[in-house]
């Protein structure tokens, strides 16, 4: 799923102080898993506003609400009737629930209150770690399972490099090489051949580099 | 190994002797002459000179600069190119520039991460790794082709490099594979990480040498002289990579500090000895970082000065 991870409160403060109606708008998908934009964030940080304008003496409106999914316009159109009534939004959805949002109410002004950070799994709670980089050719049939775009840091597919040590990255010791995670794991599978294969540069088209991406599924458009 | 390429370092490597490379790190600024300064030190010990690549992603002078300062001085470059700052296109070009100034001798590393350097927040590139450098330099070389299809005449004729690093374990078997798909890729030669752990060395050598590796590669022993005891230490524990085992600390610890140099240049002189015997090691590349004025004594010391002057050169 997507991570995200809440902003400083004064970030938020010092995008918002100047309206004096707000809505705080959660997302019930992926930022409502990693605690950072759901219904409870969005409680939290209504409080945390409404405390700092009562301290500052403004009388701001700060209302709340939580959406199934800010990446789809049928969830965003439950917002037509209430949105006239707000001066500004503070998404704790996603940037592309934010974007989504910003996208359809395009007078409003739409403010982040959470830095999406990467695809990744819970490993516990309160910790959550990258595992894709949405490249767009998936490689990890070579690999063993384990992306070496993601887990490596130079996100080489020839690894591992010098710098890795005693199996962790040389960017940080609690790290761990994901070249060597994938060596390990292609022995366990009794796939070291595939280790061997020498693989060629990448096309790098289907990721970032070649542009704002679409997907048209010609099959499901029908 | 028949040389292929108007390399010298190449030539001597085909002649069976022992090859002598060391290397000349560029300044943080506009001035050239501090890498002709370097160069000047070591030239007459050396076969060929590395010029790194913004090493440890601090920016500095860039290396194919400075490489043209050394070829203009009559010297054997080896440009080292990293992947992390270029793509492949700002890489085959600068290929192609090297190549028209009669470079001769390339390194393909990938690179440190910028983490290391001193412009941490910059994005980096990666478009290719090091065996995918090697890759598209052999292509340019041998067929004459660009990455992208391009067909062009005038070749770049390149010996073609890599590092290895025998002592990033824990698994030595994946080190020797690793360089086996460098070898693949097209890389004839590598400099392999600071050796200080000869056990581990030498296993390095034998599963190369068993898998006909060392047939198709020439491994240059990769040599540093510990200055002091502080260098050793911050070499064990600081730097990713490096395996220095506590026999060398103790042994610079041992002896008064005002003979700390000294000592260390003893044990790389005797590294060198040793090494020479393994199967496989086709020379020595001396990193004396910012210690250049060391390398004639250790090259004189091992027997391995002078040096050869092969007919024609590069």
């Amino acid at each position: 799923m997507i991570k995200a991870k809440p902003k400083p409160l004064e970030e938020i403060i010092d995008n918002v102080k100047d309206f004096s109606k707000l809505l705080i708008a959660g997302c019930d998908g992926c930022v409502t898993v990693c605690e950072a934009g759901g219904l409870k964030e969005v409680k939290v940080l209504a409080s945390a506003l409404r405390l700092y304008f009562t301290q500052a003496g403004k009388q701001v409106q700060v209302d709340e609400a939580s959406l199934t999914r800010q990446c789809e316009k049928e969830y965003l159109a439950q917002l037509n009737d209430r949105m006239e009534g707000y001066d500004a939004v503070v998404s704790l959805a996603c940037g592309v629930g934010a974007q989504y949002l910003a996208e359809m109410y395009n007078h409003k002004p739409v403010f982040p209150g959470v830095d999406t950070c990467f695809l990744g799994v819970n490993e516990e709670r309160g910790l959550y770690s990258e595992r894709c980089q949405a490249c767009g050719r998936c490689i990890l049939a070579e690999t063993g399972g384990i992306c070496p775009i993601t887990r490596c840091s130079k996100r080489m597919l020839n690894g591992p490099c010098g710098g890795s040590d005693k199996g962790k990255c040389e960017i940080n010791p609690d790290i761990p090489c994901g070249w060597e995670l994938i060596y390990e794991r292609l022995k366990t599978l009794g796939q070291l051949d595939r280790f061997e294969r020498l693989v060629e540069p990448k096309d790098w088209t289907t990721s970032r580099d070649g542009g704002p991406r679409k997907i048209i599924r010609e099959d499901l458009r029908i | 190994m028949s040389a292929t390429t108007p390399s010298k370092l190449q030539q001597i490597i085909a002649s069976g002797q022992m090859a002598v490379t060391s290397e000349v790190g560029p300044p943080r600024s506009a001035d050239g002459e501090v890498i002709e300064r370097k160069a000047k030190i070591i030239k007459d010990y050396v076969d060929a000179i590395n010029v790194t690549d913004n090493q440890t992603s601090v920016c500095r002078m860039c290396s194919l600069a400075c490489c043209i300062r050394l070829k203009l001085m009559g010297l054997e470059p080896i440009l080292q190119m990293t992947t992390r700052d270029r793509n492949r296109i700002a890489l085959q070009s600068d290929i192609l520039g090297a190549a028209s100034f009669g470079i001769h001798d390339l390194l393909c590393l990938t690179g440190d991460h910028q983490h290391f350097g001193d412009h941490a927040s910059c994005a980096n590139v990666f478009d290719l790794d090091s065996a995918q450098l090697a890759m598209a330099v052999r292509m340019m070389r041998d067929e004459g082709r660009l990455l992208g299809g391009f067909q062009f005449e005038v070749r770049p004729q390149m010996f073609i490099g890599a590092a290895v690093n025998p002592f990033a374990g824990p698994n030595v078997f994946m080190r020797v594979i690793r360089m086996g798909k460098k070898a693949a890729a097209g890389v004839q030669f590598v400099q392999t990480q600071c050796i200080y752990n000869l056990d581990t060395f030498k296993e390095f050598m034998k599963i190369a040498e068993d898998r006909g590796l060392t047939e198709k590669v020439a491994v240059l022993a990769g040599i540093t002289p510990m200055k002091n005891v502080g260098m050793a230490k911050y070499m064990q524990k600081r730097v990713p990579g490096i395996d220095v085992p506590d026999e060398v600390v103790k042994r610079l610890a041992g002896v008064p500090k005002e003979k700390q140099a000294e000592e260390g240049i003893n044990l790389a002189v005797e590294q060198i000895e040793e090494l020479k015997g393994v199967p496989g090691v086709r020379g020595f590349h001396l990193m004396a970082i910012e210690w250049e004025e060391k390398v004639p004594e250790i090259v004189e010391r091992v027997g391995l000065y002078p040096r050869p002057s092969m007919g024609g050169g590069s």
